[in-house]
């Protein structure tokens, strides 16, 4: 099978890659790149645990073709934290215990950075809002919303 | 040193125990590093799909794999004539996993491939010839009863079930004691209630993976995403004819499970696959396969008879219950007739539970299995008593409430449990009392679950430097790592941070059960705790070769051995890493182990408020309120605690809500996906307040009690109380969607 030829950007760092036509991006991600911080839970953009940003943007990577990503700037959790230096909503989900088995986290840690990028002082139903589409079936979300709130406020502090 | 006499229970002050430190697995977590079923790969690997029927009930007349195998790019099929024959016990889950004669629900599996990439997988499933004869089929639970009803497997029901009973019937259960006729004769109250429940599914976000491999010598490996490495090994050792010592099976992080994964589904096939194609075999299931193919547990039929005093006293109570377990024998039913009356000290009491078979996927275990909806139907007829007596629900249920010593509906007196704390903290909590607005309704329900201990092996090294590696058997679904680190540190007197606890594979423990029953805390961190007793016991013999002086003149504390006795205070304390870097010279490296099959795992009750709005417009139901009051023993780390707390309520308020497998009249599942079949989402709910009471469980050495499950117990009652009241009307279905509450809305309207 013929196969397409990709050049994006990946987490800042430029990235060439072949795929299939019919290859999701998080296919790409996950099978040809070996990025495989974003989850598939549904491959129907219904669980969010493969969110990522694409120029900016958040999407869910099952729902768009690696041949996409032709030209784009991708970040991914692997791009989240600094070096050794966890984002602020990386720490606080470790403090509050905002995790349990840990599938949805790298997901909902990609939606709320791009939540916190267009609105740093959000409601509490705000964030429900805004992560309504990542499902965690572990948490019942209550120190989800905690520590987005939290690292929220750090950040505007900072 | 006579460590296990020690009355600690109720004077042991906790250094560690108790704090909330950052799980050891976390980093790993939040930075997209952790290594979940589907991210593992290796040299070679092919990719493993596998064809499912698309009928409910037909007989498989042949398969004609002879297409797909000549596809380029194929390297293996396999059906069920690749598997031998298996031992009895076995034999449900081998034709669970791959069909034999008959094919038995909507996507049950009826052959495998592996090929060089998934698109050539997919092209080859379709060259599959399956020639199916298609029989009547049969989804509902009390259809499935009935004496015409199609049956899925002849001559199966076992000498519980009465002649000329339904040959779906696999099993009747019977619980209770006392005269339950007697007991409604002296009742000023006697309500009979019907309930159905619909099938859900644990709802995991990880789909079942597994990467196998295999060579010619029989020596197999398998990665998986499961709740139970030891179980997986020992099943597919016995499905495929292997030794158990020559299949090495490792765990992977595990994204979530809630019962779902103390089976197999792929990982036989994949390593059937594995084994023909001489190569490594990957399988990821899509969500469409886990929900049609694995998990939920059982749809429901109940009817309730109780009787009640206008005082409140429960005279008696009676319960028939009728679980559907899917296309083998596997429905809860049991745990369902044991729990639903626990909360109660009930004089005459009787619970019958069947056990029912239907063209549905095979039940797995979920979360408690089996009481909730039990629970929820006589939680519910005590509320509509309460009710129609105009009692006080809490007070009610104070006055019925299970206490130390009460003889169990299910058979055996409970020891020390914490019902009556989690119901006066209730009583106290400002929740109790708020006010409420229009078209709203307060709910109240008591639950409880049993706990598990079981078979138990855990290793500590004492390393050279002073750090101590622990390593277990049980893989970690919320946090265990944590908690283990905890104890392990608490009991050798070491910062939590020199501690690194793994999830061994099955090469390097004995028998290990699954992480279930709410057993892992409580088992492995007794078995915890012992080893490092045992290790303990060690180095102060080194400390006192060291000194020379007695053995039993050295005692441990805070990290350190010191002489005692007239020895006392001779010799400096000498440290866990002091005794560590000179090991080599006192006799060798130290280590503790212990393996146990654990006995003594504590009930766990617990009492949940909850405030609900009902949208008299639409049926729609928002949930304003939540409160969890629930016996943890003793919380190792409360915020691991806390989060099962919460995520069994929210887990229960999807079920009692939302959540329903719905079949179509041709028997295929018509909501496979995340979209159809709505799991709560953050929008939904409120922040779910709790509540830790702890009454130490005298079986564990610091007083804990498994915590998982007995969260999703009280939540259907709860809400479906406060539905209840908040719309005027008794709901007795679940889930409480908005359709099926307009319509009783409306029905009681007009």
């Amino acid at each position: 099978m013929t196969q397409i030829h990709v050049s994006t950007k990946i987490n800042g760092d430029a990235v060439e890659f072949l795929c299939e036509a019919q290859e999701t991006l998080l296919d790409v991600l996950r099978d040809r790149l070996d990025l495989t911080g974003a989850k598939e839970g549904c491959s129907t953009g219904d669980c969010g645990a493969c969110s990522v940003t694409v120029d900016g943007r958040l999407v869910c990577s099952c729902l768009m073709l690696g041949a996409e990503a032709e030209g784009r700037e991708i970040a991914t959790i692997e791009g989240m934290a600094a070096g050794e230096v966890l984002h602020p909503l990386q720490q606080k989900f470790l403090e509050h215990a905002a995790l349990q088995c840990g599938i949805c986290t790298p997901g909902i840690l990609v939606a709320a950075e791009a939540l916190l990028e267009k609105n740093p002082d959000p409601t509490e139903t705000e964030v429900r809002y805004w992560l309504a589409g990542n499902l965690c079936r572990c948490t019942g979300y209550d120190k989800i919303v905690r520590a987005v709130m939290d690292a929220a406020e750090q950040m505007r502090g900072a | 040193m006579a460590l296990d006499d020690k009355p600690e229970l109720e004077v042991r002050v906790f250094k560690i125990v108790g704090s909330r430190p950052i799980r050891p697995d976390g980093i790993d977590k939040v930075t997209g590093r952790a290594r979940f079923g589907a991210d593992m790969s290796a040299p070679g690997m092919l990719v493993g799909l596998v064809l499912r029927s698309p009928h409910a009930h037909a007989r498989i007349r042949g398969i004609d794999t002879a297409k797909a195998e000549a596809l380029p790019g194929v390297k293996a099929v396999v059906t069920s004539a690749d598997f031998g024959e298996v031992s009895d016990d076995l034999r449900d889950i081998l034709h669970n996993v791959m069909a034999h004669d008959k094919a038995l629900y909507d996507g049950h599996a009826v052959a495998a491939v592996a090929a060089s990439s998934a698109s050539v997988a997919k092209r080859a499933l379709a060259l599959i010839e399956v020639d199916y004869e298609v029989l009547p089929h049969v989804t509902d639970v009390d259809e499935a009863m009935k004496l015409d009803a199609p049956v899925l497997h002849e001559g199966r029901s076992d000498e519980t079930v009465p002649a000329g009973m339904s040959a779906n019937i696999m099993h009747r259960f019977e619980y209770g004691h006392g005269d339950v006729e007697a007991g409604f004769a002296a009742a000023d109250e006697v309500l009979e209630r019907s309930f159905k429940t619909a099938a859900t599914h644990q709802g995991y976000i990880e789909p079942h993976a597994c990467l196998a491999s295999m060579g010619p010598d029989g020596q197999a490996d398998l990665w998986c995403c499961t709740q139970g490495h030891y179980m997986v090994r020992n099943t597919c050792a016995g499905l495929l004819g292997l030794d158990a010592s020559q299949l090495k099976v490792t765990a992977s992080e595990i994204g979530g499970g809630f019962g779902g994964k103390t089976t197999v589904f792929l990982e036989p096939v994949a390593l059937a696959l594995a084994r023909k194609a001489g190569r490594p075999v990957k399988m990821v299931m899509s969500r469409d396969e886990v929900f049609r193919a694995t998990g939920p547990t059982s749809s429901t039929s109940i009817d309730i008879k109780i009787g009640m005093k206008r005082d409140g006293t429960i005279t008696a109570g009676w319960a028939d219950l009728r679980y559907q377990g899917g296309a083998f024998q596997s429905s809860p039913v049991q745990f369902g007739a044991m729990a639903c009356f626990a909360a109660y000290d009930l004089a005459n009491v009787q619970a019958i539970g069947w056990d029912v078979v239907a063209n549905r996927p095979k039940a797995a275990a979920y979360r408690a299995p089996g009481a909730p909806m039990g629970t929820y139907a006589v939680e519910s007829v005590v509320d509509e008593l309460c009710e129609k007596l105009g009692l006080d629900r809490l007070e009610v249920r104070l006055k019925n409430a299970s206490r130390d010593g009460t003889k169990a509906a299910y058979g055996p007196r409970f020891g020390r449990i914490g019902l009556t704390a989690t119901l006066e903290a209730a009583k106290a909590h400002p929740h109790y009392t708020a006010p409420l607005g229009p078209n709203q309704g307060r709910g109240v329900a008591c639950g409880f679950w049993f706990n598990f201990g079981g078979d138990t092996c855990v290793s500590m090294s004492i390393n050279n430097d002073g750090t101590v590696s622990l390593s277990e058997g049980n893989p970690d679904i919320g946090g265990s790592r944590a908690a283990m680190t905890m104890m392990a540190a608490e009991e050798l007197g070491i910062p939590y941070e020199r501690v690194r606890t793994t999830i061994a594979d099955t090469s390097a423990l004995g028998q290990n059960e699954v992480t279930d029953g709410s057993r892992v805390t409580f088992a492995v961190g007794l078995a915890t705790i012992k080893a490092a007793r045992e290790a303990i016991t060690i180095m102060c013999g080194r400390a006192a070769k060291i000194w020379g002086i007695d053995e039993d003149a050295v005692f441990w504390e805070d990290g350190h051995a010191k002489p005692a006795g007239p020895n006392a205070g001779k010799f400096p304390p000498m440290s866990l890493a002091e005794i560590a870097a000179v090991a080599s010279n006192t006799g060798g490296p130290i280590a503790g182990h212990h393996e146990v099959n654990a006995e003594g795992a504590g009930v766990s009750f617990a009492t949940h408020l909850v405030d609900a709005e009902v949208d008299p417009e639409t049926g729609a139901v928002k949930i304003l309120r939540y409160t969890v009051f629930q016996d943890a023993g003793k919380a190792v780390h409360p915020a691991y605690v806390e989060g099962q707390f919460q995520g069994g309520a929210v887990q229960g308020i999807g079920w009692a809500l939302n959540e329903e497998y719905i079949y179509g009249p041709d028997g295929r599942l018509q909501n496979p996906g995340f979209l159809d079949y709505r799991i709560p989402v953050a929008s939904d709910l409120p922040m779910i307040d709790t509540v830790i009471i702890e009454v130490p469980n005298p079986g564990h050495p610091y007083g804990v009690r498994g915590v998982g499950e007995t969260s999703i117990v009280p939540p259907l009652a709860a809400v479906a109380n406060a539905v209840s009241a908040a719309a005027g009307v008794r709901l007795t279905e679940l889930p409480m969607s908005p359709p099926k509450v307009l319509e009783a809305i409306d029905a009681a309207g007009d």
